[in-house]
């Protein structure tokens, strides 16, 4: 038996129902205490993860968003009230996160990521959780978790349908690029601006994604890692595919290609704006 | 027969069809059915040359196809064949600013206000 692990009373009281927990227990709330996680994106997606992860007691949650609350935002993403239309999200974001837990650390993160700041940003956290809406953020995103060695939680919504896997770094395993090698030519995939969304939807895929991050960091149970889930909420149907690694994928196969950042809105044909 | 479940972006080919019936012995020849029954639904599936896009991916149950034999891999009776494309989706609603000039952008830490006032 390793020692109990050390609450303060008001831990214990507010992890109550952890610490009972089997599979989570004391030590399990212990290692969310200790760990860090940055949620990117402050939106659909990473409402119910960063909600979730900052309830559950994640010593310090950090939130990357450059965006402002939207009206039209609210049918979905529940961090954000009425009374912050106009407000920085994350902003928003901090100030709701420290109202369901001002026990733990929260930091904002008020830019968009580039290949310039990405790693700068995801220093001093362990797990990362990917909430995008865009593929240059995505294969951003991937390529730099790759590079640092950290396991990133993916998930992506569109209209009714919604994905979710764990991307492990290390020799030998799959990475976004294993799954989808190409992102699709601009135009041919409508984003939620575009095609809409159901508004529960993000609820259920970010949920999971807070349960993936959690598995992580106690180690417990099994997580998506190498399993591909989508879900279809207009046919209530839940399925799993398979997510092989690649040999020749440029970023984690064999003999790597791509072994820095590189330009991602060129590499997803998003024509730069000049303005 | 074998059972092809769409995506949402296909289904509009399909009379938003969520699962179709398609024939044959090979996923090309799925494919092909699968075409003739719904024209225009295999456009973004398979490439000028012939080949599967990148950006699109197969499964024959819970198996990519690109790990089995592609367009020629083998389809039985009662296999379902599943098709996906990029997640690439989020939640955002408007595109993103161009990338910043310098090579170092600065970056901000928001601190929120110690009391919280919006909630309700």
């Amino acid at each position: 038996m390793s020692r109990a692990p050390k609450f303060t009373e008001e831990q214990v009281q507010r992890y109550a129902r952890h610490i009972i927990l089997p599979n989570i227990g004391g030590a399990g709330q212990r290692k969310l205490l200790d760990a860090s996680v940055l949620c990117i994106g402050a939106g659909g997606l990473g409402s119910p993860v960063a909600m979730y992860l900052a309830a559950a007691g994640i010593g310090k949650l950090g939130v990357v968003d450059f965006d402002r609350v939207d009206v039209s935002n609210l049918q979905r993403q529940i961090l954000h009230t009425d009374a912050d239309v106009g407000r920085s999200k994350v902003e928003s974001a901090l100030e709701h996160l420290r109202a369901i837990n001002p026990t733990i650390e929260v930091v904002g993160h008020d830019t968009l990521l580039f290949s310039t700041n990405v790693f700068e940003v995801f220093e001093g956290y362990d797990v990362i959780v990917d909430g995008t809406d865009n593929f240059p953020v995505r294969y951003l995103v991937n390529d730099a978790c790759q590079f640092t060695s950290k396991p990133l939680v993916y998930g992506s919504i569109y209209q009714f349908e919604g994905q979710a896997t764990v991307f492990m770094p290390g020799p030998e395993t799959p990475c976004y690029r294993c799954l989808f090698p190409s992102p699709p030519p601009p135009g041919t995939v409508p984003s939620c601006a575009e095609g809409g969304v159901f508004g529960v939807l993000p609820g259920v895929i970010g949920s999971i994604q807070a349960t993936e991050a959690i598995k992580l960091i106690t180690g417990e149970g099994r997580t998506l890692e190498g399993r591909l889930l989508l879900y279809d909420a207009l046919h209530m149907d839940f399925q799993e595919v398979k997510i092989r690694w690649d040999a020749d994928c440029p970023v984690c196969g064999k003999e790597p290609t791509i072994t820095e950042l590189i330009d991602y809105e060129a590499f997803c044909g998003v024509p730069a704006r000049s303005d | 027969m074998t059972t092809v479940k769409l995506p949402t972006i296909l289904r509009k080919f399909a009379g938003n069809e969520a699962r179709v019936q398609a024939e044959g012995a090979t996923l090309r020849d799925v494919l092909g059915d699968l075409e003739t029954r719904y024209p225009g639904i295999t456009k973004n599936v398979l490439a000028e040359d012939g080949g599967l896009h990148r950006f699109i991916n197969v499964y024959l149950n819970d198996e990519d196809v690109r790990y089995l034999g592609s367009l020629e891999t083998a389809v039985g009776e009662g296999d379902t064949v599943s098709i996906l494309p990029a997640g690439g989706g989020g939640a955002g609603a408007r595109p993103r600013p161009p990338p910043p000039r310098g090579k170092h952008p600065a970056r901000r830490r928001v601190s929120a206000p110690a009391t919280a006032h919006s909630l309700g």
